[in-house]
């Protein structure tokens, strides 16, 4: 596990108070937009979501390096890759359809084919297929070896995607009623808000991804029991003995 | 407020996922500790 | 290697009597779906053609590795001393001209089904080229990464094709150049089939060993 537990604990109470304070803020402090009214609410979590998210597919991409370099080889980078991925998936949905809920009332359209949208769906459906591919029962070591391979070819993707994308979208150009509205200037309370939003995600990310590491060592672990299980059985059955079991190094979850 | 459905929805919905994917979590958590303190 | 793959391929024809006959049957569908007096099956036909392609592709893969599994033989080839980045452009040579093949015929029947005329055959070649080799080389990656895993069929779509959208998109657009004639507005779509397909060769030449060791 990645925190002491009271330096965990301090994290989530920072995170739901945060959150709290986002919620105030957001729904309330924050005065409506000039141009989207009140749709702009919606800003103050779509922004943060779409940032934690490539964040953490970043953080899988770095942890996936680590992982496949044999000098720094060592599971849990293997596990950072994996929670930080699911996280990621989580919130580029959110993404999406508070992209989406914004998207109806200010363009008349639940989805437009603009560059951003389209690569971020790209996004989700890259990492989704890496979440599916972590699912498949293998050994650690070669869930660990194909999840990073297939993370870094994801990342190394995302790029071309969005260059290509980009292109294609701005030759295709109609009149932009399309107002870029992630780039307009808001001062204030509002981009005060904002940066509350991205401060109240980034904890947020941090103590899930401390939980969610956790629960990946806590259930390697059971897996790896219950294979020594398996093979204590069967030894028993053929009455030869074998070699040691293997998952006796496998308790450094240290809590 | 203009658009309050849109807003609200979009509120509450990142309020139930994330809420939500904490409980799961946690719940999850539990039961493995669980199993790790019966071996 | 190429050889040995693309020898079995020819003695046992499912190319040829499977997977071209799957393209040629996926066209045809998309009438029925398009209607064909409305003109539009004209202007979407490089997307058709791109899409079938890539539904092909995950046949080939497929196939590509059930040769090995089937007979048990992955084991040996993991044993025999073969440089693996040899063994990946030997599989992934195979699968570009399988794909190759199916694409001239597929380009036939594009032409004669949707009425499609095309003004610059030579950038239609090069697209194909470009492309062939992108979606060869991490296809035949994909196809090792998952190969052994019962979910193999299910898996290699899921985690290949959003991988291939931007060489999906760069093959449509260069393809709507070449039919229009419109060649200089296709060349920025070549470039980007031309750095996809030398980034996944790299990847899969130097991916491909390690994940030959786990299947």
């Amino acid at each position: 596990m990645l925190f002491k537990p009271v330096v965990r604990r301090a994290l989530g109470w920072a995170a739901l108070i945060a959150l709290i304070a986002l919620a105030l803020f957001g729904l309330w402090g924050a005065p409506p937009d000039g141009y989207q009214g009140d749709a702009q609410r919606l800003m103050y979590l779509h922004v943060p979501a779409a940032w934690i998210a490539y964040f953490a597919f970043a953080i899988t991409a770095i942890a996936s390096a680590l992982w496949l370099w044999p000098r720094t080889r060592a599971t849990v980078w293997d596990r950072v890759a994996g929670s930080s991925a699911e996280l990621g998936v989580m919130f580029t949905a959110l993404t999406l359809i508070l992209g989406s809920l914004w998207g109806r009332p200010i363009w008349g359209a639940w989805w437009a084919w603009d560059a951003r949208l389209v690569t971020t769906a790209v996004l989700f459906f890259l990492y989704l297929g890496y979440l599916a591919l972590r699912r498949v029962p293998a050994s650690p070591d070669a869930r660990a070896k194909r999840s990073a391979i297939a993370a870094l070819i994801a990342f190394a993707d995302v790029p071309i995607v969005h260059f290509s994308v980009e292109w294609w979208r701005t030759l295709h150009q109609q009149a932009s009623v399309f107002d870029p509205a992630h780039k307009t200037n808001i001062t204030g309370v509002m981009a005060f808000t904002l940066w509350l939003g991205v401060l109240a995600f980034t904890l947020l990310y941090i103590y899930l991804l401390d939980r969610r590491y956790l629960l990946a060592a806590l259930e390697d672990n059971f897996d790896a029991r219950q294979l020594d299980q398996a093979i204590k059985e069967r030894q028993a059955g053929a009455g030869t003995p074998g070699p040691a079991p293997v998952g006796q190094s496998e308790s450094e979850i240290g809590r | 407020m203009t658009n309050v459905g849109y807003v609200l929805t979009g509120w509450l919905l990142t309020a139930v996922v994330l809420a939500g994917y904490w409980l799961r979590l946690t719940i999850r958590i539990r039961r493995a500790e669980r199993l790790d303190d019966q071996s | 290697m190429a050889g040995k793959d693309l020898r079995i391929e020819a003695r046992s024809r499912v190319t040829i009597r499977q997977i071209i006959p799957f393209g040629l049957i996926t066209l045809v569908l998309f009438a029925f779906a398009l209607d064909p007096d409305r003109g539009i099956l004209r202007h979407v036909a490089p997307g058709l053609f791109w899409i079938t392609i890539l539904l092909a592709l995950l046949l080939a893969i497929s196939r590509a590795y059930s040769i090995e599994s089937d007979n048990g033989a992955t084991d040996s080839l993991r044993m025999s001393g073969l440089d693996p980045s040899g063994i990946f452009l030997g599989k992934a040579i195979a699968i570009a001209v399988e794909l190759m093949l199916l694409e001239i015929v597929l380009a036939v029947g594009v032409v004669v089904l949707f009425n499609v005329s095309i003004a610059s055959i030579g950038f239609l070649v090069l697209t194909a080229l470009a492309a062939t080799v992108g979606l060869a080389a991490i296809g035949t990656l994909y196809g090792v990464l998952a190969s052994g895993l019962r979910v193999r069929e299910t898996l290699v779509p899921v985690l290949l094709l959003p991988v291939v959208a931007p060489i999906l998109l760069g093959a449509t657009r260069a393809w709507e150049a070449a039919i229009d004639g419109s060649v200089s507005d296709g060349w920025p779509w070549i470039g980007i089939l031309v750095v996809s397909a030398m980034l996944f060769t790299a990847i899969g030449m130097l991916g491909f060993g390690s994940l030959l060791e786990e299947s």
